[in-house]
């Protein structure tokens, strides 16, 4: 037995999220599959935050909610801090959610309009009991507020008197009133302006030296992810198809699709940009409701044998600590 | 000396809502030389979208106010036209936009071909075939191949990145001379982003399309653009010829902007350098420089007044390898010496 502290803070084995498609009113019968998200594994370590890039659609925010039990798995475990949330009930359950929190990608629709801010951050602490009398609590939101960079006197404010940055540190209060251990932070700041995104960013880099806190940052960001995460894996249709430590995936990248993602991110700098030479992807993203054979990415790589569409490539390290699913990566 | 295409004379857009005055433009003067990438970068509220809407003369009546300027179109002042000689001649024909977001710009209950047809047979006077040949030909063109079919398809069966094809299919119907592109990529993936800035850079070799580019991304305009406007709180705080905007940034907003930029091709050296505070209440009548309440530069002088665009003497422009580089700002950021 491994004593709990060096365990990875999370663990994620083969997880999968399957949604039916239904058709009919009364009788309903399924009619499709969309595999969301289909056999993913990794690890994250305390205090590490590890990225999770892809495009729309590949099912890197599923992914994300279904790590934090917000859609229930159809197969796979999640261990947070060595507990499934599927096999604890009760009190367990609830001490497992306290510790494991989420930020979202819009401030606003995330926020309820018709609460004060004071409500909405306090919310985690009523929910989990965590302060028994109302002045305490009110306290706790004051020195939440605080740690965001907001002013405690906005305490009985509503969303809509703040901006856009605003609104995303009321969220990430919210996420840490419960003392959590792990934050998924999903596209946190895609939704703000350029000069607010380095502001959040660097406060979630000041809270997580503060309190310890592990991430899993979802986004589609390269260039902010090569910043702020340690790892990063790479999703594609429902699977991670590479995973590395952050300048050996940028600087190193083994997966076509990878390449290919990195080439597209713009740099800016325009004689760079005028130097680089782009791998262009033919077409989309094809429907996860019907993924092709083999490997999924076979349709639109550059470097597709024919076997790669008849089986599927297995999960290798090629490097230490670096993962890839190609066959045609030596 | 090339042809200018369009030439903006000090542009001032106002909104007069119940809270008050919005002062969303207040004087954009710029030049668009016929066959330029123009890039016009700044966050949401700079003014950047209703400059370009006030020349295509958009902007809802009231609530909107064109204050005053001139938008010259090849020495047409487009300010001054009736909305009839507008809706013949500029808006669609010798002038396109395209938006953000390609969805809520075609009409989900009519096919692509209806849709990209109907302009053909009313504007161009084509007739049914005529106007069927020409869509094909349209789509090919923005790399959509298959077309006969592809004009029986809706809407919902296109992916986002080739539903922007379509509408830019639709922009180039009637052979326009400028494309205004509104932040034509910001809603879609990055492989599919490349895609499209390859094809509006193909269009601009191949056809000889003018383009403005707006855009909050800084990545994108060092990728596509030839000259760069910086706008700030409706002003524009910064113009350069897009090496020397990136070599030598001259306004302390452009500066911070790129300071706060990570990059994916580096490593990381340090935590990002943010820009404290937000961008100002534009419905406060601006005094001084509308950056000085954000500016690490700043100065007594800033608070009070509002510095104009001047042109800087850099010596890749001294040496004429570039056009102006102008910059609104009273202080010399090199030396640190006031202007």
């Amino acid at each position: 037995m491994t004593p709990l502290d060096s365990q990875p803070l999370v663990q994620v084995k083969n997880l999968t999220k399957h949604f039916p498609v239904l058709r009919g009113l009364v009788l309903q019968r399924q009619v499709g599959l969309v595999r969301a998200v289909d056999g993913i594994s990794f690890d994250i370590q305390r205090g590490e935050t590890l990225g999770l890039v892809g495009e729309s659609g590949c099912g890197k925010t599923t992914a994300g909610r279904t790590l934090l039990g917000l859609y229930p798995p159809t197969s796979g475990e999640v261990l947070i801090d060595g507990q499934d949330m599927r096999h604890t009930r009760g009190p367990e359950l609830m001490a497992l959610r306290r510790k494991a929190q989420i930020i979202f990608q819009d401030p606003y629709a995330s926020l309820n309009p018709r609460w004060t801010v004071n409500s909405i951050i306090a919310e985690p602490l009523r929910v989990h009991r965590l302060l028994p009398t109302e002045k305490e609590r009110v306290e706790r939101v004051k020195e939440l507020l605080r740690l965001v960079g907001l002013s405690p006197t906005h305490l009985n404010r509503f969303p809509h008197e703040f901006s856009g940055g605003q609104r995303q540190r009321i969220g990430v209060a919210r996420a840490l009133a419960s003392n959590p251990l792990f934050i998924v932070c999903d596209e946190p700041i895609s939704a703000l302006d350029v000069s607010i995104q380095a502001q959040v960013v660097n406060l979630l880099e000041e809270l997580q030296d503060q309190f310890e806190l592990t991430y899993l940052f979802i986004a589609h960001d390269l260039s902010m992810v090569r910043h702020i995460c340690d790892r990063v894996a790479v999703m594609y249709l429902g699977l991670i198809v590479e995973l590395a430590e952050r300048n050996e995936l940028y600087e190193n990248p083994l997966h076509p699709y990878t390449a290919a993602l990195l080439s597209a991110v713009p740099i800016p700098d325009p004689k760079q940009e005028r130097a680089r030479q782009r791998i262009l992807l033919k077409g989309e993203i094809p429907s996860p409701l019907n993924p092709p054979s083999g490997c999924r990415f076979h349709p639109r790589c550059p470097l597709a044998k024919a076997h790669c569409a008849e089986t599927t490539p297995a999960w290798r390290e090629i490097s230490p600590g670096h993962w890839v699913a190609c066959h045609e990566v030596a | 000396m090339t042809n200018l295409l369009l030439e903006v004379r000090d542009l001032k857009t106002r909104f007069h809502t119940p809270e008050g005055t919005v002062y969303a433009v207040n004087g954009i003067s710029f030049n668009l030389p016929q066959g330029s990438a123009l890039a016009v970068v700044g966050e949401s509220g700079c003014g950047k979208s209703v400059t370009m809407m006030s020349i295509l003369r958009l902007i809802p009546i009231p609530p909107g106010q064109i204050v005053s300027g001139e938008a010259l179109y090849v020495g047409q002042d487009l300010l001054k036209l009736s909305e009839n000689e507008m809706e013949a001649n500029i808006r669609g024909k010798a002038i396109a936009m395209i938006f953000q977001d390609p969805m809520t710009s075609l009409n989900p209950v009519l096919t692509i071909g209806r849709q990209l047809t109907e302009p053909l047979r009313i504007h161009l006077g084509l007739d049914h075939n005529q106007a069927q040949r020409r869509a094909i030909q349209l789509l090919e063109m923005v790399g959509i191949s298959g077309g006969a079919n592809r004009l029986e398809s809706y809407p919902h069966q296109f992916s986002g990145g080739m539903r922007q094809r379509v509408m830019i299919a639709m922009a180039l119907a009637a052979n326009p001379s400028l494309l205004i592109a509104d932040e034509p990529t910001t809603a879609l993936d990055v492989t599919i982003q490349a895609q499209i800035i390859e094809l509006v850079e193909r269009l601009r070799r191949e056809i000889g399309l003018t383009i403005i580019w707006i855009t909050h991304d800084l990545g994108v305009v060092a990728g596509m653009a030839e000259r760069v406007i910086v706008m700030y709180a409706g002003y524009i705080v910064e113009e350069a010829d897009v090496d020397a905007l990136y070599e030598m940034p001259c306004h302390p907003y452009t500066q911070a902007l790129l300071a706060a930029l990570p990059r994916a091709d580096r490593r990381r050296d340090r935590r990002l350098k943010s820009i404290p505070g937000a961008p100002p209440n534009l419905l406060v009548e601006p005094k001084g420089c509308p950056f000085a309440p954000r500016c690490e530069h700043v100065r007594e002088r800033c608070r009070l007044e509002n510095p104009t665009l001047t042109t800087v003497s850099s010596s890749a422009a001294l040496r004429g390898l570039s056009g102006d580089h102008r910059v609104a700002c009273w202080v010399d950021l090199a030396t640190g010496a006031m202007r």
